[in-house]
């Protein structure tokens, strides 16, 4: 999918943004009844629906842990989230992205709080647009907190990338495709500690340095979107 | 005020960690979205959601899932199966070899008991030796959040004994969120109850349920 378009035109972005700038954010908490815990977060075209199920009880019996609980993640585009037909179903993107969700959010959890038993978390992305990861992990995060699972923070997720050497945050779709370098970072900004940090592309160690900080930053104004989200749905209680 | 994962609370100054919360550097962070409470002693947070975790001296109502050789299997709302052994169950001597224990509780019955034991590993034991557990003939059953049983219950009991005497029902309610009713009006008492649930961070509750029984 790679398209011959200026990314970058007089310091603008193609939707208009400059290089760190967040697209608009939008949140909201518990929009699934039947779920223990749900959330919908929208980063510009990019919506990604979580829900939350448990602590339950695991099956089938060997995936049991007897020290402590476990996560489960399913990641999964839905086949209109894209212009062209996803066929449905798990492939091999969505198994890694599954897998690098749940080890996202695991070092929040305090898993031995419930041994034996699973959380599940099933997040869907309804629209995609760029950084569906980060997207699905903010959600994923929200919805833990409204179920009611112990967690030693939240987890706030932003992308940071290099589009025709220059340094940029929140990659959209066409970015995403033409970028030089791309990397998701997640943390737990209460605590300083990243959980997840993958990045393609090239990249020099000053860039690397300054996209981290630039991730951190903004994972920080995330998570103060995040916090109030919730205070504001639960405000009378 | 309410409190999310991962905020500040206050400095724990040698005092008890309660549910909750954990504890770093002498700082007592909160783990749950909740409301703090913080006292001389004590420093916890009371949650607002959340699956139940059993505790030592609960009374739970729990639905039977399995007879087994020598007790039962019991649902008790929560991630982990309950065991009652025969011999927290029955007073008489039961011959396991002759007699088939689905004779005392089926699959389905519907028991209020006490929670008499739970392992680090969460091996969680039911008990009916008192006075109070009993097994429950006919009813419904319906489930509401473990942590809004308190407000179900009311200040002393105020609350359900105002449901009880204006709708005629027998009420039995688990600290687990199961709630059982049997009686004439028991749509009138679900209504109340899932009202309270609904509304439990509201104040002046017990006057408006009243109202709305009365009516």
């Amino acid at each position: 999918m790679k398209k011959d378009v200026k990314l970058l035109v007089n310091g603008k972005r193609i939707d208009g943004r400059t290089p760190e700038q967040l697209r608009p954010i939008e949140m909201k908490v518990d929009t699934i009844s039947r779920a223990d815990g749900s959330a919908e977060v929208r980063f510009g075209n990019t919506v990604a629906l979580a829900s939350v199920y448990g602590p339950r009880t695991l099956h089938p019996k060997f995936l049991q842990e007897q020290e402590s609980g476990i996560i489960r993640v399913r990641y999964n585009m839905v086949p209109f989230s894209v212009d062209e037909r996803k066929s449905p179903g798990p492939d091999r993107r969505s198994m890694e992205l599954s897998k690098v969700m749940r080890l996202a959010l695991e070092p929040a959890i305090f898993l031995e709080d419930f041994p034996k038993a699973t959380v599940d978390v099933f997040v869907d992305i309804l629209q995609a647009d760029g950084s569906t990861r980060v997207t699905g992990i903010n959600a994923a995060s929200l919805a833990l907190v409204c179920a009611g699972v112990p967690m030693r923070d939240l987890v706030a997720a932003c992308s940071v990338g290099k589009i025709e050497g220059t340094l940029i945050v929140d990659l959209n779709g066409i970015e995403d495709n033409n970028s030089e370098s791309d990397m998701a970072v997640a943390m737990m900004p209460g605590r300083e500690e990243i959980t997840l940090l993958q990045m393609d592309g090239e990249l020099d160690k000053q860039e690397v340095m300054k996209l981290l900080s630039f991730a951190r930053e903004n994972c920080r104004k995330i998570y103060e979107l995040q916090k109030q989200t919730i205070k504001e749905k639960y405000k009378s209680e | 005020m309410i409190v999310l994962p991962g905020e500040f609370i206050e400095e724990r100054k040698g005092r008890k960690l309660g549910k909750g919360v954990y504890e770093e550097n002498g700082k007592v962070f909160a783990k749950v979205l909740g409301l703090p409470r913080v006292t001389d002693t004590e420093v916890s947070v009371i949650p607002l959601s959340g699956a139940y975790l059993p505790n030592v001296g609960d009374r739970v109502i729990g639905v039977v899932s399995t007879v087994e050789i020598a007790g039962w299997f019991v649902d008790i709302n929560s991630p982990y199966l309950a065991f009652l052994p025969l011999g927290e169950a029955v007073e008489e001597f039961v011959d396991t070899s002759r007699v088939d224990l689905s004779r005392y509780f089926d699959t389905g019955d519907v028991i209020f008991c006490r929670i008499s034991k739970v392992t680090k590993s969460k091996d969680v034991q039911v008990s009916m030796r008192d006075m109070v557990s009993r097994k429950l003939y006919g009813g419904v059953l319906i489930k509401v959040t473990p942590y809004k049983v308190p407000r179900i219950i009311g200040k002393g009991g105020s609350m359900i004994q105002m449901i009880k005497q204006k709708t005629k029902c027998e009420i039995y309610v688990g600290q687990n969120g199961v709630i059982w009713i049997r009686g004439e009006n028991k749509g009138k008492a679900i209504e109340a109850i899932l009202t309270i649930e609904r509304e439990s961070h509201t104040s002046g509750l017990t006057e408006r349920i009243e109202r709305m029984l009365s009516t």
